[in-house]
Formats: C-alpha cells, structure tokens, sequence
C-alpha cells in the first residue's frame, strides 16, 4: 500500500548516521501503572546518544510519564508500580541496588513549568555541583560560568548572579533551569515539554539551544507542538494510549509514516 | 417563559435591605464585646499595677512588703524556662513534621498519629502537668527542676509546632523537591538545602506563637509543684525555679489588697512579654510571605 500523504510540516535537511551511534536508552517491555490506570504499555524504544529524539502525542498517552521513568522520577509518585526493563547505558535502571542518585547525576531533567529554587542564580546552578561534594569556590564559579554559556543566558545575567533567580522572566528562568541541568554534566538531558510555558521567542531560543546541546548531549524531548519535534528532533516516536506506535526518523515520521493513526495525529485529524 | 418575577422581587429588596443592616448590627455587636471587655481589663491592669513598675520591681526577690516585692526571679525563671523550651520543642516538633511530611510512607499508623497529633493539640495543660509530674519529674526523678518543667511544657506546646511545620513543609511546591532529586540530591540533601530553607517562616511563626503560650502557662507548673516566692535564681538546668505566671498566681492569692496591685505590674510585664513575641511572628509572617 502506497499512502499519500502530503507532509504537511516541513522537516529540515538532517545527518543520517544513527545506524552509527550507540544506544543510550533501551526500554524492552516496560510497562506502568498508577494504581490500576495502565499509563505504558509494553514500550520498546532504543534511543540513540548525540540524538535529539522527540516524543510526541495527544495529552494522557503516558509522554511525561515515560520520560520521567527513565530517571525514576516516577518513583516519587507511590502508586506507581512498573515492569520490564530500562537499559542505560548497558544497566537496567530499574534492578534492585541501582543507585537513583547515580541516575540522576548523568541525566539531566528540564521540566514542563520552569522551576528554579527562590535562591541567587549564582546558587541555582552550584545546587548540583555542591550536592555532589563540590565546596571549592574557585571551581564552583568555572562551573557556574560554564553551565550559564552552555545554556546561552551568561550574557544576560552575568552581572546579576546574585539576583533571586524568580527577578528573571519564564524564558530565562526556563535557560536557567537548563543551566542548572548542564552544570552536572549530564550525559543525558530529558525535557518534558519545555517551551510549553514559553512566549514564542523564548521558545525559538531553547530550541536553538536543544540544536546547540545535542552535539554534546542526548537529548529527549517530549513536546506537544508537532512543528517543534519536526524542527528540532533526529527521531520521533509517536505515543497513544500508552503504546508506542511508531519510532523513526523524524522526517520518514513527518512525511511517511507507517502507520494510519500516526498519520491521522500529524495532519491535525485528532489530538 | 420567566423564573424571576422583576416586580415581586423589587418589593422584597427593602426588607432584604433591612436584615442585612440588621446582622451587621449585630456581628459588629459581637466584635465590639469583646474589645471593650479586652480593654476595660487592659485599663484596669495598668492603672492598677504603673505604680510599682520600677527598675527594682526587675530587680527584686519576692517580699512580704508590696513596696520591696520585685520579679527577679519570676523573670529569670520564665527567660530559662523558655531558652530550654524553644530547642527542645522545635526539635522535636520539626523532626516529626519532617518524618511525617518527607520521609513516612502512608499508611494506617501513620495516618493515626497525623490525627492524634491536632487531638493532642486539644489536651488540657492539666493533663500535661500531670503527665511531666509522672514522668519526668518522678520517673526520670528530676524532681522540681527547670528541666522538669521545660519538658513538660514542651510537651505540651508540641502539637502547636508540628502541626505549624507540617503546614510550612506542605506548602513548599513539590517542583522544587523534584528540581533537586532530578539533580540526584538525596532526600536529606533537598529537606536541608530546599525544603526547610522555604519552610522556616512558617515554623518560626509557628513556633512563637507556641513559645508565647508556654510562657503565659501556669497549670502544669502548679501540677508540678514548681515554687511560687523563691529567693534566689536558678544556676543549673536542675535547680529549682519560679515563673512570671505563678509569681503573679501567687500574688493575686494574697489577702492584702496591695499584693493585687504588685500582681497587676506582673500582668504587665507577661503581657508585653507576649506583645513582643506575638509581633516577632507576625514580623517574620510578613517578612518571608511565600513568593512562589
Ligand atoms: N501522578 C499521577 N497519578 C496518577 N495518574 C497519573 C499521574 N500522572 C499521570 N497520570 C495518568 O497517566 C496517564 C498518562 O499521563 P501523562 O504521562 O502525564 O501524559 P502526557 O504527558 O502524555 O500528557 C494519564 O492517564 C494520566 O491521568
Ligand atoms: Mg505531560
């Protein structure tokens, strides 16, 4: 069967090397439930590193669900109970005696609301560097000037460090939040629909970011806005329901997916 | 079709009118009863006890003599007292806020000390003198002591301070602990570093206003059978001492009309005591009021 889809969204010219790259992520047959609220179902996703891949779907099919999984933020929530496996990096995260701590020092989260800590934006970012142990002030400021530049936002507060970090505007706050995320030095960074919260410039400006970050970082984005996964992700994966329908290149995604309900949500027929 | 009869409602709007003035009438009655009562006992009390507000009335022991009788070691005795009540209660009573706010699971247990935490808070101080007699004052045989009384009288604002710091450690917004765990800060590391940080206006406030009651307490410390004239002030933990609340008791108890006087100067002093506190909480309410 030959589909005829017209795309729609224009994805842009991308490398194709995934083949390539190795995996940072695997999950094999991971399922979740709230209670008795099935919220994934059976997911089975290889995410490749230096990737940017994008998670898309209409809202309750499980996108924040899943991406919280994979640094057991889901733990906090005590309904919750899962099963299968969620390989990084060659280990199931989800084994007994798996440090969470370890976890969460090599994958970075960014989330949906912008949340910095009511402290100076000099302290939001050391907040990582000195829970891990680090008291020297020296290293501390080349950490914080280092995370602030990554995160593209050192020329607008450099002068300002020692604001409260809530003077900032939600775009800010939300590169802060980004900032405060690399000064880890994560391996991996997860972002649950940063932008959502987010004037259109500020999103334009964590977008080139996102562009900036994956030559470093794996990145895993879960956004709504089917414009922003086709500009800015290497793959896609379509959730609904809790199931996982279709993972692929993005633009194969955006332009010829393999499956009728894919198609149905990026051509606006449902979502 | 029309509900609303315009013509049947516009006569019915005067006496809806007129109720309305009426009950505003009488709550303002309400309010009113209690302020004059307040300030009917005010003016008494200051009118009565100005005269023997003097520095000697801070420097003086107790006396036969209204004139020579001072609150030397009432003072001292509640400024101890509460120098041992505030660690010990914010101890304790944070430390249980934080384990049953962070770190319990839910369950039956817990839920049942939840409850029987606000039904503590409801038990007269009585009933906590007599439990600081049997306890601490006879069981842990620390007999009339600063010690014995600090504990019992933390005891028994407690409930206060949990329930005020449950409260304050509720309020911080759960995305900023998940800010920290993200970043792989223990549990520990984010109640240091995030939570109390945000919560400890809330526990301050709180914890005043608990420490202002405890001071103004005269019940468990009569159960206890702490002194009420005692010339001298104490110089350990485990010396006997004696408080403004029962020095004034003490005065009041006296045949001669004087003596009333003398205790009216010591209401004075307990009341700007409470005054002062009272302010420092709302002060440090106003302050740090929540800016997330
Ligand atoms: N904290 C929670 N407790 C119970 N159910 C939840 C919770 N968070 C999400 N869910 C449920 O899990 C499903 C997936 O939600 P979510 O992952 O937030 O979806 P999305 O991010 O795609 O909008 C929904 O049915 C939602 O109601
Ligand atoms: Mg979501």
């Amino acid at each position: 069967m030959t589909t005829t889809v017209k795309p729609k969204i224009q994805v842009p010219e991308k490398e194709k090397e995934s083949a390539s790259r190795g995996s940072v992520y695997q999950s094999n047959q991971l399922n979740l439930w709230y209670d008795t609220n099935h919220a994934l179902k059976n997911i089975d996703l290889d995410i490749k590193e230096n990737e940017v891949t994008a998670i898309i779907g209409p809202s309750g099919c499980g996108k924040s669900t899943y991406i919280k999984t994979l640094n057991r933020m889901t733990e906090t929530i005590p309904s919750v109970k899962t099963s299968g496996e969620i390989i990084y990096r060659g280990k199931n995260i989800l084994e007994k005696g798996y440090r969470v701590e370890e976890l969460r020092t090599k994958v970075g989260m960014v989330f949906q609301k912008p949340n910095p800590f009511p402290k100076s934006i000099y302290e939001n970012i050391a907040y990582g560097p000195r829970i891990h142990g680090i008291k020297n002030k020296k290293i501390l400021d080349q950490i914080v000037e280092k995370s602030l530049r990554g995160a593209a936002i050192w020329d607008e507060v450099k002068d300002r460090l020692n604001e409260n970090a809530y003077s900032l505007s939600g775009g800010q706050q939300q590169r802060i939040c980004i900032a405060r995320c690399l000064a880890i030095e994560p391996d991996v960074i997860l972002m649950d629909e940063p932008t959502s919260a987010l004037d259109p410039i500020s999103t334009l400006k964590v977008e080139e970011l996102v562009q900036e970050l994956k030559k470093e970082y794996s990145i895993i984005i879960v956004t709504h806005n089917m414009q922003q996964a086709a500009r800015i992700s290497d793959k896609t994966a379509f959730f609904l329901n809790g199931e996982v329908i279709e993972f692929d290149q993005t633009d194969k995604i955006f332009s010829n997916p393999s499956d009728k309900r894919t198609e149905d949500y990026i051509s606006g027929r449902f979502g | 079709m029309n509900y609303i009869d315009h013509e049947s409602v516009a006569n019915k709007t005067n006496s809806r009118l007129l109720k309305n003035k009426v009950l505003k009438a009488i709550f303002l009655a309400a309010t009113m009863f209690g302020l004059i009562v307040l300030a009917i006992l005010l003016y008494r009390i200051v009118t009565q006890g100005s005269e023997y507000l003097s520095l000697e009335f801070f420097t003086s022991f107790a006396s036969r003599i209204p004139e020579n009788s001072g609150i030397k070691a009432a003072i001292l005795g509640s400024i101890y007292l509460m120098l041992l009540v505030a660690p010990i209660s914010m101890f304790l009573g944070v430390g249980t806020a934080v384990y049953l706010e962070e770190y319990a699971k839910k369950n039956k247990f817990t839920d049942f000390i939840r409850i029987n935490i606000s039904n503590l808070a409801g038990v007269p101080s009585v009933v906590f003198g007599l439990l600081g007699l049997t306890i601490f004052a006879r069981f842990f045989g620390l007999g009339i002591s600063l010690m014995a009384a600090a504990l019992t009288m933390s005891l028994l604002i407690l409930p206060i301070i949990i329930v005020a710091s449950q409260e304050a450690v509720r309020s911080v917004p759960k995305e900023l602990r998940d800010a920290s765990y993200a970043m792989g800060a223990t549990k520990w590391q984010t109640i240091l570093r995030i939570v109390l940080p945000a919560a400890i206006p809330g526990i301050l406030t709180g914890s005043i206003l608990a420490l202002s009651r405890a001071i103004g307490e005269t019940a468990p410390l009569v159960v206890l059978g702490i002194p009420t004239i005692l010339m001298f002030t104490p110089d350990s933990i485990m010396s006997t001492f004696t408080a403004l609340p029962m020095q004034i008791f003490d005065w009041t108890k006296r045949p001669q009309v004087a003596f009333h006087d003398v205790a009216a100067a010591g209401i004075i002093v307990l009341m700007t005591l409470l005054i002062i506190m009272n302010s420092i909480a709302v002060f440090i309410r106003n302050k740090y009021q929540k800016r997330y």
